[in-house]
């Protein structure tokens, strides 16, 4: 574990290579109980966790690999896989079940070509059902998190989400 | 002349951020001398975006439904000219849906500028807790919320004072108050509102609740899902600091108090108090047993007391206006107001908060107006993936804990979720059952392999492969996972079972036995047909993606059920009325 080579094969230092997490660390390595906020951070900045990045945050913090992976696939809100540009997260709460919303993964499903979890082969989008965004009275709704923030949308039909994602296609 | 455009998530989503931005363009385009404000959810999601202008005076005038290119309507007409645009202004029918509530929580929300500290403090925000810190001692504050009778209104429905009490009693060297703000039940949204409209009360309820039992520390477990809220709470925490609302010395005394907040990472569980503790630490949020309780040994075992959103949104109110004028509404065990989110198919969904008691018709029907499309109610899930469905025949029960509860299902922490008669119960069933077994975190055995078991047998059902003596496998499974997990999560997830087998029992049976959905909405079960109403214009043969729709122009289409996905695009499609689903 004290292997101080980088993974990205251009030899430089670990340090170097996750130099983005130094003040993350520096901030939180100490502090009891900081772990799923280090994660949270390192997720925004690398857009997902990384064995490598596992492996930089526990030799940094001293928390073992397992355990950091054990947290990390608990929740809900990590990723252990890079996603695409564009993340889709498709509400799959009561009042959007209720309303409809398998018919809207459906239009999704077949409009982008990828199932849940997974990204176009493009890059540009990935497809996450999630739990409840709490907008229920818009069901069905997505979000989707991009390069310029998150955007939601509501009322979806199968029609209106599949204009939608072409128009953010265009615009990437 | 003020323009204020409520912005909460729901108001942006359908686009209440251009709306407010178009006002900003047009109103210096045209050199008007009008300001454009924010606030957060009135409630009225039915009605986003919605626009409130108040003129030098301050008279409200309410708009309803502003699309960006609407506003050119109002600058002009209203703004310029002060002759309001009648055909856009709510109409005397939806502001009922205000009026007929009680707003003790939701008492801000649309009205103030949650990113202004200053519009909080204007409406005697803050002065609750000067109240207390500077003139109450902590067994006073405790016994005017015991006064108020409130309750935990997270779902468990215990009584606050009483929580209080116990982590003033236990000694420790930090102290801890956290509020759960993981509002995780889907269908849920009343907190998020809270936080996102009126992020003081909840700090200022807790600023109390701290003060009553000593913490030296208050934590917000808030949902990542909900980026809008968070940004809007650290704000305003900031604001409290530089006003000296929190931090040292707060109002003058020598009472020290700060708080953070935490952001959740996705996981149901941690609703489960000590979940939630092991999620603040850092820890894979599983729960404990308990005792020890968190009042005694909570966060890193220091006495911590764990309170909801709407719980301590309700503090500042009580003890500004008394705990009697809190009692005084709601029933004789279930007192003051409660706020439910109401989605689903309702004609106005959105948030409602009325008095304790009020029978549940009088909030489907009295407040959101009916079903949506004039069909047929059929039930109201209330609770959540813990709770159950109340059916139609029961619409007259009070929403009371102890009502509700007879139910079989449980007031929870406010999500209605009313459906017609198009959705299909045993599919309700399957819905939460697939939630609650993603959920479960895994420790106990029936939770984890109990409600995969009942899974499997309610997926069986819904694609038409039930068999004789489903039903009361699902039954007696439901009461070995509500008897054999310890903690909430695995207690209750059998609930939505229970309730639709108890209420809707046919439905199982239809399914299972006769082969049929009479909701229509299990794709297995159900067939497309064209009838003699078919005038032959081929529209649905062109929409079918599979080519299952063949036949001659103005000649009678057939489906072809070896090749129909039963998408339904055929039915959407169709003029005549000509398409029917068996």
């Amino acid at each position: 574990m004290s292997d101080k080579k980088c993974s990205c094969g251009c030899g430089c230092d670990k340090s170097q290579q996750f130099k983005e997490l130094a003040p993350v660390l520096e901030k939180y390595a100490k502090v009891p109980g900081s772990l799923i906020t280090i994660l949270q951070k390192a997720q925004d900045i690398y857009g997902y966790l990384s064995v490598d990045a596992i492996n930089y945050i526990s030799e940094e913090t001293g928390i073992k690999p397992a355990k950091i992976y054990g947290v990390a696939t608990f929740y809900a809100q990590f990723r252990l896989e890079p996603i695409g540009k564009y993340l889709i997260m498709l509400c799959k709460g009561t009042a959007c079940h209720v309303n409809g919303a398998d018919i809207i993964e459906e239009s999704i499903v077949e409009h982008l070509n990828v199932n849940d979890g997974e990204t176009t082969e493009d890059g540009l989008f990935t497809l996450n059902n999630v739990a409840c965004l709490g907008c229920c009275s818009l069901a069905p709704v997505m979000m989707v998190q991009g390069p310029d923030g998150e955007e939601t949308y509501g009322n979806l039909t199968k029609d209106s989400v599949k204009d939608i994602l072409d128009d953010i296609r265009k615009r990437a | 002349m003020r323009v204020v455009v409520g912005q909460g998530s729901c108001g942006i989503a359908t686009g209440a951020k251009k709306t407010a931005a178009e006002f900003e363009k047009q109103i210096k385009e045209k050199n008007l001398d009008a300001k454009v404000g924010v606030t957060g959810c009135v409630g009225t999601c039915y009605l986003e975006p919605i626009v409130d202008v108040y003129d030098d005076d301050d008279n409200l005038t309410r708009y309803v439904k502003v699309q960006p290119e609407n506003v050119s309507a109002i600058v002009d007409g209203h703004l310029a000219k002060g002759e309001p645009v009648k055909e856009m202004i709510i109409s005397d029918e939806d502001k009922q849906f205000i009026e007929k509530q009680k707003r003790v929580v939701l008492r801000n929300a649309g009205t103030i500028d949650p990113e202004n500290i200053e519009d909080y403090i204007a409406v005697d925000g803050y002065k609750a807790a000067e109240k207390a810190i500077s003139s109450m001692t902590p067994d006073q504050v405790i016994e005017e919320i015991k006064i108020s009778g409130l309750r935990g209104r997270g779902g468990a429905g215990f009584p606050t004072w009483f929580k209080w009490n116990a982590a003033k009693q236990n000694k420790g060297k930090e102290k801890y108050i956290v509020c759960n703000a993981d509002e995780g039940d889907p269908g849920a949204f009343m907190d998020r509102s809270v936080l996102e409209g009126d992020p003081h009360s909840l700090i200022e309820g807790m600023i109390i609740g701290g003060y009553s039992m000593g913490a030296t520390e208050g934590v917000i477990y808030c949902r990542a899902e909900y980026p809008l809220a968070i940004k809007r709470l650290e704000l305003a925490m900031e604001q409290a600091r530089q006003k000296g609302f929190l931090g040292k010395n707060l109002f003058g005394t020598n009472y020290n108090f700060d708080m953070r907040i935490k952001a959740g990472a996705g996981a149901f569980v941690c609703g489960e108090e000590t979940a939630l503790i092991a999620s603040l630490e850092g820890e894979r949020g599983m729960p404990r047993l308990k005792p020890p309780f968190p009042a005694a040994k909570g966060y890193w075992q220091q006495p911590t007391n764990i309170n909801n959103v709407e719980t301590f949104a309700n503090v500042p109110w009580i003890i500004f206006n008394g705990g009697k004028a809190f009692g005084d509404m709601g029933t004789e065990k279930s007192k003051g107001t409660k706020v439910f989110a109401l989605a689903g198919k309702i004609k106005k969904g959105g948030l409602v908060e009325v008095p304790m008691g009020l029978p549940l018709k009088d909030v489907i029907f009295g407040i959101g107006g009916g079903i949506k499309n004039d069909k047929k109610f059929k039930a109201v899930q209330m609770g959540g993936p813990s709770g159950g469905c109340v059916p139609a025949e029961l619409i007259d029960t009070p929403v009371t804990y102890e009502d509700i509860t007879k139910t079989g299902a449980i007031v929870g922490s406010g999500g209605m979720i009313v459906m017609d008669e198009n959705t299909c119960m045993v599919d309700m069933a399957r819905y939460f059952l697939d939630f609650t077994r993603k959920e479960s975190c895994g420790k106990c055995n029936y939770c984890r392999i109990g409600t995969k078991r009942m899974l499997e047998i309610l997926e069986r059902i819904t694609a038409g492969e039930g068999k004789d003596g489903d039903i009361e496998l699902l039954e007696e499974l439901a009461g070995k996972v509500k008897d054999g997990s310890m903690c909430g999560l695995g207690q209750t997830a059998p609930n939505p079972v229970l309730t639709t087998i108890r209420y809707f029992r046919n439905e199982y049976e239809d399914h299972i036995y006769n082969k049929k959905c009479t909701a229509k909405s299990c794709k297995p079960l159900i067939t497309y047909e064209i009838t003699d109403k078919c005038k032959g214009c081929t529209l649905c043969s062109k929409k079918c993606p599979v080519g299952a729709i063949s036949g001659e122009v103005k000649g009678q289409h057939v489906i072809d059920q070896d090749k129909c996905i039963k998408c339904g695009r055929c039915i959407e499609s169709c003029k005549f009325d000509a398409i029917t689903v068996e």
